[in-house]
């Protein structure tokens, strides 16, 4: 579909949904479900929507929580290993924001803070087991995690990404082939003046689909059965190969 | 052609798959080794977790070992009493290995621990090969041929005895058990089938015949990476049996292929070429291991315990 071809058919949608009611923000995903099946590599799902009137729009993606380990390496009689650790908990496995301009401009910092746009703004919590560290020191932990997740393509910053047309924006959300499975939550927030004056949450689903899952739950809940499948289907599969390649 | 692996959770090519099957195989069908030992490095090498190459590889070594094992089983080269009773020090090994695997990634350090022993095992094992065969090139063009006299095993002084009449021995079976034992902890831990160790351990520690060690070795072999498989499998569910098996498809044909070559090379020339391949795996897990990481935070998905 082209763009403008889009964009017509998206605002008679728009037009549809919401006639009386004045509803200042309305928007809606390409898919609300991602099933990671064996020909998986990432997938970009499109949002889209309407104002009401000229806007700011920030779309956040969080993925589900993970409790994550935070490894720094040291040097030790010449090689590099792990050595000091820090768990932290609650931190979502996935993290997107999109905005139609640089988030700075949109809101002020208290604003942003609270509504979690910018990578920055996630808060992570220690886990009681690994409360050693403190300051700065924990500070390098954390921006860690941020690090370590944008070079994994797990989190995103794109500013400018949401393209406005007339009172309906689009922009793409892009989950890569390492997206865990799990609940994700898209929320679009409209903001007027640096104040949040609509926004709207929906759900969507990563999850595993088909052999992918058949095998994963497998492993996972009868990991004793999976075991001797993966023994036997090695065991037939020596057998077949040496007797297809005796004559040869 | 991209495919998503279930259980490394990494979406790779599979040609890029089938193809290191192929070459390992390959390698393996012309220097009649196991492969393992080259394939678990490749495979963290190109992104899977460490992990889950050792626990995938060990059951792909199950199955490129009952197809190696059938022709010597059927021109009788297996001692099958000595191989039970290395599969019984195999099995304590490997359960051993298995939990000690699940214990040190809990502790954030197997990948460390896997480095090192590959770099270890590599580097002494590498380098033996290339001193070996060089010192063997210098003979041949020499000429001459020096043989060792009767050996005299100190395995002959310990008690259980018992007699192995296809390797025409009577010994203790405390060394074979022994040998087992370590061996069965290096594939838990490594994914290796440990045949690098086995067979020189069979011939010059047990004095095997050499007609009978690699018939022996893969027996064995097939019920310790088993037992691997089974522990890995309930331990850290790390065996992705869609990676093994797109492996093992490669592997069968590369190792046609490599026996086909192997007829056409010296000896002597193979194993030096062997040692240098090994040689250089093992220079690249070094340099991973001394130079400073790009970032020295690493993040990983907390173990539920």
């Amino acid at each position: 579909m082209n763009r403008p071809a889009f964009f017509l058919a998206l605002g008679l949608a728009a037009t549809a949904v919401l006639p009386a009611t004045a509803q200042s923000l309305v928007a809606d995903m390409s898919e609300s479900s991602i099933s990671i099946t064996s020909n998986f590599t990432g997938k970009d799902i499109l949002l889209f929507g309407a104002v009401d009137e000229p806007s700011d729009v920030v779309v956040v993606v969080q993925g589900p929580r993970e409790e994550l380990v935070v490894r720094r390496k040291a040097k030790v009689s010449g090689i590099w290993m792990n050595r000091r650790s820090v768990t932290f908990q609650g931190v979502p496995a996935y993290y997107a924001v999109a905005s139609n301009r640089p988030l700075e401009g949109i809101a002020s910092q208290t604003v942003r803070a609270q509504f979690r746009m910018g990578g920055a703004f996630l808060d992570f919590a220690v886990a009681a087991s690994t409360r050693h560290l403190a300051g700065a020191e924990l500070l390098e932990f954390r921006e860690a995690i941020l690090r370590n997740k944008r070079r994994d393509l797990l989190y995103f910053d794109v500013e400018n990404s949401v393209q406005f047309r007339e009172r309906l924006f689009r922009t793409s959300i892009v989950f890569p082939a390492s997206a865990p499975e799990g609940d994700y939550t898209v929320t679009t927030y409209l903001l007027r003046d640096g104040r949040v004056v609509a926004e709207q949450s929906t759900p969507l689903q990563i999850r595993k689909a088909g052999i992918e899952r058949m095998i994963f739950d497998l492993a996972n809940q009868r990991p004793a059965l999976y075991g001797i499948i993966a023994i036997l289907i090695a065991l037939a599969s020596g057998w077949v190969a040496a007797a297809a390649f005796r004559r040869a | 052609m991209q495919i998503y692996f279930p259980i490394a959770e990494i979406s790779l090519n599979i040609f890029l798959v089938l193809g290191m099957g192929g070459g390992v195989g390959f390698l393996s069908g012309l220097f009649g080794v196991g492969g393992g030992f080259l394939m678990t490095p490749l495979l963290i090498f190109i992104g899977v977790p460490p992990a889950v190459a050792v626990a995938t590889e060990a059951n792909q070594i199950v199955a490129a070992s009952v197809s190696g094992v059938i022709a010597h089983w059927r021109r009788s080269n297996v001692d099958i009493k000595m191989g039970l009773i290395l599969v019984i020090g195999g099995f304590a090994g490997s359960t051993v290995g298995s939990f000690l695997f699940k214990l040190l990634r809990e502790m954030g350090q197997i990948d460390l621990v896997i480095s090192l022993s590959f770099v270890l095992f590599l580097g002494v094992v590498g380098s033996l090969m290339v001193v070996e065969s060089v010192r063997l090139i210098m003979r041949s063009r020499k000429g001459g041929y020096r043989k060792k006299a009767h050996q005299h095993y100190w395995a002959h002084g310990l008690p259980f005895k018992m007699r192995f009449q296809r390797s025409k021995l009577y010994i203790s079976i405390i060394p074979p058990i022994l040998v087992g034992f370590f061996v069965g902890l290096l594939a838990a831990i490594m994914g290796v089938g440990g045949g690098f160790i086995m067979i020189p351990a069979m011939i010059y520690l047990l004095g095997m015949p050499t007609s009978v060690v690699v018939g022996t070795s893969l027996f064995q072999i097939i019920f310790v990476t088993a037992n691997v498989t089974f522990f890995h499998s309930i331990n850290t569910q790390t065996v992705d049996v869609v990676l093994a098996v797109l492996l093992l498809a490669g592997a069968v044909i590369g190792a046609q292929f490599g026996a086909r070559v192997s007829g056409m090379l010296r000896g002597e020339q193979l194993r030096a070429l062997l040692g240098v391949i090994v040689l250089a795996v093992c220079a690249k897990l070094i340099v991973d291991l001394i130079f400073e990481p790009e970032d020295l935070f690493s993040i990983g998905r907390a173990i539920a315990e």
